[in-house]
């Protein structure tokens, strides 16, 4: 089967649906929607056929439609991953967490992709310094689980589990690009380790902007 | 004068402050924000504040002189009307670096294997052959020829390896064109990368594609475009110095960037100190 993905390649939301493809090993082919400078996704057409909140992601899996980043890993994960389910795992507990990190990376798109937008793509109607502390806000609560985690337990992904969940996936791409919206990492050195981490996980491809790590 | 510079380089020439359709709109140059509208006939008008400032609408954008006394006519563009030609506007970026370092991005080849892998370049591959660099007597502008170099997807239209023949032209600080290989046997395709210059240390770069690709469809030409830009704006925006330095020994060039060293002596002889680092002590 091949998944077909509305897809922009500087977007962080459609990275994390092509990254997750790769590594679940699922078929895909892109349809790349003129995001910018062509507004293609707020035209009538794909607001009537595709996504009424002109939003990208989208995939139409052999005829299931599905918007919205997190809930396309929630659905790709729970239907390709092997049986182990580290993507997405069954534990009621740590299913919790992901739900939990997963409402928090839209949080990290309306505060940090925006300011993205602001500085990279003109969306200079956005208050830009909102923007950016918002993103720091939610960067130092990310920041500070990380590195409380990670001492008491010597845990370092986002869940209490061993592996990387779809939870660290829904979150990594705007923290990694938060450069471009003019917000430095610097004041947030777990989050900067997690990053690191993330980067040099086996199939990492990375996109514009987020390049995948050297072999080690 | 209000602008943040009172180089002639910049208020003395023609400077793109975006597409001329979407009309009206504000957008920001030189460090103040102008006002963009059309008249009843569509006659195109710039004002900052309640000044007029000399505006014209050319190759799909808008274009306006800050001084008012512009040192030249606007460069030359013959591909934007030759017929067979798609055009496409790829839209503007935002890039947090002088547009020079941008300008000088975009004429080196030798960060494509590294920079661009499986698209402009793959390692091994990373040898910039032998090319000629010349400044045009007639028109000052900077031309590079005999450019070559092995890609593995030169262009959207492209999906395996080739040579592919490069041109590049700087026709101002901020502007500049490649002419690349195209689907369509020797004919070059046309890329102009057009930089607005909000200050010293931000652009809003433009790009314009004048293309024989009768396959791909806008979006595919863009994504791709994007694709190459988002990879480079990292690497330009984490440059130690924002700005340009032209004199002195901080930066040192290498065999393989002969148009990187044309473009530094071309805008040293102009005087150029937009976008440039002072002279380090």
């Amino acid at each position: 089967m091949t998944v077909k993905l509305y897809d922009y390649p500087l977007s962080g939301n459609c990275f994390k649906v092509r990254q997750m493809l790769l590594w679940l090993g699922v078929d895909h082919a892109s349809v790349p929607v003129d995001f910018h400078p062509g507004r293609e996704h707020k035209s009538a057409r794909f607001l009537a056929q595709i996504n009424p909140l002109g939003q990208l992601p989208v995939i139409d899996d052999e005829g299931f439609v599905l918007r919205d980043a997190q809930a396309i890993l929630v659905y790709l994960a729970s239907r390709y991953d092997d049986p182990r389910q580290r993507w997405y795992p069954a534990d009621p507990k740590l299913r919790g967490q992901v739900a939990m990190w997963l409402a928090m990376a839209d949080e990290i798109t309306r505060t940090a992709s925006a300011a993205r937008l602001h500085d990279a793509l003109g969306y200079t109607h956005l208050d830009i310094e909102a923007c950016r502390r918002g993103a720091r806000a939610a960067f130092r609560v990310l920041d500070d689980h990380l590195a409380e985690q990670h001492a008491a337990t010597g845990l370092r992904w986002l869940v209490a589990a061993p592996e990387p969940t779809i939870a660290d996936l829904a979150c990594f791409p705007y923290v990694a690009l938060a450069g471009e919206g003019g917000i430095s990492l610097d004041e947030f050195p777990a989050l900067r380790r997690w990053v690191w981490d993330f980067r040099h996980l086996p199939g990492f491809v990375g996109m514009s902007g987020i390049f995948p790590a050297g072999p080690a | 004068m209000p602008f943040v510079t009172d180089d002639p380089n910049m208020l003395d020439d023609w400077l793109v402050v975006g597409p001329a359709s979407g009309l009206p709109r504000t957008t920001r140059l030189l460090g103040e924000t102008l006002h963009l509208h059309t008249d009843a006939d569509g006659t195109p008008h710039a004002l900052l504040g309640n000044d007029a400032l000399t505006v014209q609408s050319r190759y799909g954008f808008l274009w306006v002189c800050p001084g008012g006394r512009p040192a030249r006519p606007l460069f030359a563009f013959p591909e934007y009307e030759e017929p067979g030609r798609r055009i496409v506007d790829c839209g503007g970026l935002g890039v947090a670096v002088s547009g020079l370092r941008v300008i000088e991005n975009f004429l080196d080849m030798a960060h494509f294997p590294f920079v661009h892998p499986d698209y402009l370049g793959k390692v091994p591959h990373t040898e910039v052959a032998k090319y000629n660099v010349e400044v045009d007597a007639a028109t000052d502008e900077i031309w590079a020829t005999d450019c070559r170099f092995w890609q593995p997807r030169a262009s959207a239209a492209h999906d395996t390896g080739s040579e592919v023949f490069y041109k590049y032209r700087v026709m101002q600080p901020f502007s500049a064109m490649l002419y690349k290989s195209s689907h369509r046997p020797d004919r070059l395709d046309a890329i102009g990368l057009f930089l607005q210059p909000v200050d010293d240390e931000h652009v809003i770069a433009h790009t314009l594609l004048a293309y024989f690709d009768d396959v791909s469809t806008d979006a595919e030409l863009i994504a791709f475009q994007h694709t190459i830009f988002g990879q480079d704006k990292p690497i330009l925006e984490n440059h130690a110095f924002k700005r340009m330095p032209l004199e002195g020994r901080a930066e040192t060039p290498t065999r393989g960037d002969t148009t990187s060293v044309t473009y530094r002596r071309w805008l040293r002889e102009r005087g150029m100190r937009f976008g440039t680092a002072r002279a380090a002590a």
